[in-house]
């Protein structure tokens, strides 16, 4: 791997240099797991290994839980019960491939925030940052999908209005909508189409997290500090880092345990806590339920496409000047994804030549504005759109795009930093005792 | 067509949001300490005995339990009844046999047969499918202590009727504020003293609606005990692994790392 200098594998005379030769795999792994990572990583470098753990655990009891579930609209629900009641452990993983979902989507929001805090996204990491998009990207259709698998009130319903989305694109809309659901309404045949992409979509998440830890191994990690370890040489970068193993796997291993807990106590005592009960009734086209909301994990970016309604000004202009074209619908749709959109642009959004968030005064209260602007999102996404509502989406809605089309590009040019630490080393040893002394 | 369907469903949705969470506010479901609660709750198989007459005499005139295999009332963390009753208990059914299509006795094998004539919805989900509270702030993490409601939304529901009744389209509606519109079609099933418990229990309406309810959660969540033990062998198990790695941890980072200057 380029990158930081650091010992390499060297294949023993014998079976060790023929496999070399032939296929190089265990140099690959030692590099892999002897990378050297900078020693100051705090606890919120963890969430990378839970997102392993999570798409691992999902594969797995995915692939038992198609070993008994029908995609089929008379027959979904009901074998999604047998699981519950006559599989063998059945309730175990169903709920912990339900509560994984969630744990994946908690652990990957902690992870993306630690990004936009400490900069993890500037050059030249912004490849790994937009690979990291795509995962999320995808990560989204899989959890809307597997949603849907159950047939219950909230899926069927959930697809309706999801895939209603698409409806709202000026002219194709319809066309595309109609494609996506394989007929005129959500049926077997869309139950049948995101069971099959469900099952593939995380094994292209597989593959984009290969992709995805190749890019940082090629540009090696970001740090709290945001100074690039030194690259001079071997014995220069060995004071800025410490190996991958043990040092961080035992770290990332001991985080990951105590994560684990949790999640356990959570699938054991409350496995529906996350659930809506509405899910507990097979799906009914005849029946709207009262209450249509979608999983926790969604809510910020639902709450962006309600906001833009059409009395919003802003709604009103781009109607205006489009010639109706778009309207308040295609709007909050194109809101919606704008949203995810300018946080993947985030790489060139930011002007700042100061990496981390440690050394941004300024920027630092913007950002925490914008964690609570996240959890605001999330809370009004859930909430009836009346009354106060409204404006407070509204309002939330604005600042996300504001933070990353106005105050990043700005902040970059009118904050003075605080100054870096010369190299990580410095900062370790102004922060820690000798371990000699 | 479809694109109808999909804008009524958006903006059904964000109307009725509205209305299910101001009609929500209005009634305050009263929560009922049930033995099967919190971390360390169990059924009280005596209780689901209970609830299980009061469902075969009472509810199963019109409701069905479609998911439930009759087999189960047998289970450890169920009712646990021996198997010579759960045999009995199953001929009372008639149910058509699948590679016959004639009818036969029931079997233990057979499931408890649907039962939507009175257009009466199926209870086996009914505990899980129905939240009686949200809290604290709705967040429902009270759902750790106190359960997901559903039981106690069924007991209130069971004794929430206020006497009213009105006629409409041909159909008679009776006022019940815990129902979500109101008015239901399902006139007051129980009254004190309606099944006679073969323990002496109290059969007040109160009872009564506690040991159905107790039942219907156990329907709705029969591995119920199984899975609490799983997460508390888990949970044990997690925090020993943690406390090692703890240790493994803070052993390895000590040559290279001392103590926080400040």
């Amino acid at each position: 791997m380029a990158g930081i200098p650091h010992d390499h594998y060297e294949p023993k005379p014998g079976f060790q240099t023929w496999l070399h030769k032939r296929l190089p795999i265990v140099s690959i792994a030692y590099d892999t797991l002897m990378l050297p990572t900078p020693k100051n990583l705090n606890w919120m470098w963890i969430w990378g290994i839970v997102l392993a753990f999570c798409l691992g655990l999902q594969i797995i009891t995915g692939i038992v839980l198609v070993m008994h579930y029908t995609p089929h609209v008379d027959l979904a629900f009901s074998s999604v019960e047998h699981i519950m009641r006559d599989v063998n452990g059945g309730y175990m993983l169903r709920y912990l491939h339900a509560n994984g979902a969630s744990l994946f989507f908690l652990a990957v929001y902690l992870h993306i925030f630690r990004g936009l805090y400490y900069g993890s996204y500037k050059a030249p990491r912004e490849v790994t940052w937009i690979i990291g998009m795509l995962i999320y990207l995808a990560m989204m259709a899989t959890g809307f999908m597997g949603y849907v698998l159950p047939w219950g009130q909230m899926s069927f319903w959930g697809a309706t209005v999801i895939t209603g989305l698409f409806g709202a694109i000026p002219g194709v809309g319809p066309s595309i909508q109609e494609w996506l659901l394989g007929g005129p309404a959500v049926d077997n045949a869309t139950l049948n189409r995101f069971f099959s992409l469900h099952y593939l979509l995380p094994f292209v998440i597989a593959a984009l997290v290969a992709l995805h830890i190749w890019a940082f191994h090629t540009t090696g990690n970001n740090n709290p500090t945001g100074v690039e370890v030194r690259r001079g040489s071997k014995e220069e970068a060995a004071k800025d880092t410490l190996p991958f193993w043990p040092y961080f796997v035992i770290k990332d291993l001991f985080a990951l345990a105590v994560v684990v807990t949790i999640f356990f106590a959570v699938v054991g005592f409350m496995p529906n806590f996350l659930g809506h009960p509405d899910n507990y009734i097979e799906a009914n086209a005849l029946s709207t339920p009262a209450h249509i909301v979608p999983e926790w994990y969604f809510l910020p970016f639902y709450a962006i496409l309600r906001a833009f309604t059409a009395d919003v000004w802003i709604v009103q202009l781009v109607h205006f000047v489009t010639f109706g074209i778009v309207d308040a619908k295609f709007f909050g749709v194109l809101a919606m994804f704008g949203a995810i959109a300018v946080m993947a642009l985030v790489p060139w959004l930011d002007t700042s030549s100061v990496r981390s968030g440690r050394f941004r005064p300024k920027f630092k209260a913007w950002f925490y504005l914008l964690c609570i602007d996240f959890v605001v999102l999330m809370w009004v996404g859930a909430m009836p759109t009346d009354g106060i509502y409204p404006y407070i989406s509204l309002i939330a809605s604005t600042y996300w795009f504001a933070y990353f089309l106005v105050i990043l590009p700005l902040l970059g040019v009118l904050e003075k930093p605080l100054p870096q630490p010369a190299t990580i080393e410095e900062d370790f040893k102004s922060h820690y005792a000798d371990p000699a002394e | 067509m479809f694109r109808k369907i999909a804008i009524s469903a958006v903006s059904a949705l964000s109307l009725m949001t509205g209305a299910a969470t101001a009609a929500e506010g209005v009634v305050h479901i009263e929560d009922i300490p049930f033995s099967f609660e919190g971390p360390f709750g169990t059924y009280d198989e005596h209780q689901l005995q209970r609830g299980l007459q009061v469902f075969t005499e009472v509810c199963s005139a019109c409701h069905g339990l479609k998911f439930v295999p009759i087999r189960s009332l047998a289970d450890e963390g169920g009712p646990h009844l021996p198997a010579d009753q759960v045999r009995a208990y199953a001929k009372q059914f008639t149910i058509v046999d699948k590679d016959t299509g004639e009818d036969r006795e029931g079997l233990p094998t057979d499931n408890f047969p649907m039962n939507n004539g009175a257009g009466a919805p199926d209870l086996s989900l009914m505990a899980k499918a129905r939240a009686g509270f949200h809290g604290p702030y709705g967040l429902g993490i009270n759902q750790l202590l106190h359960g997901i409601g559903g039981p106690e939304y069924i007991v209130n529901l069971l004794h929430g009727y206020t006497g009213e009744e009105k006629e409409e389209a041909g159909n008679t509606f009776y006022e019940n504020p815990v129902f979500s519109t109101g008015w239901i079609k399902m006139p007051a099933p129980l009254s004190d003293g309606l099944v006679e418990y073969a323990d002496g229990a109290p059969n007040d309406v109160k009872h009564m609606a506690e040991d159905v309810s107790a039942f219907l959660m156990w329907t709705a969540e029969p591995k119920l005990m199984a899975r609490k033990d799983t997460g508390f062998k888990a949970v044990l198990f997690l925090i020993l692994l943690s406390s090692l790695l703890y240790l493994t941890n803070k052993r390895l980072w000590s040559a290279v790392k001392g103590p926080k200057k400040h």
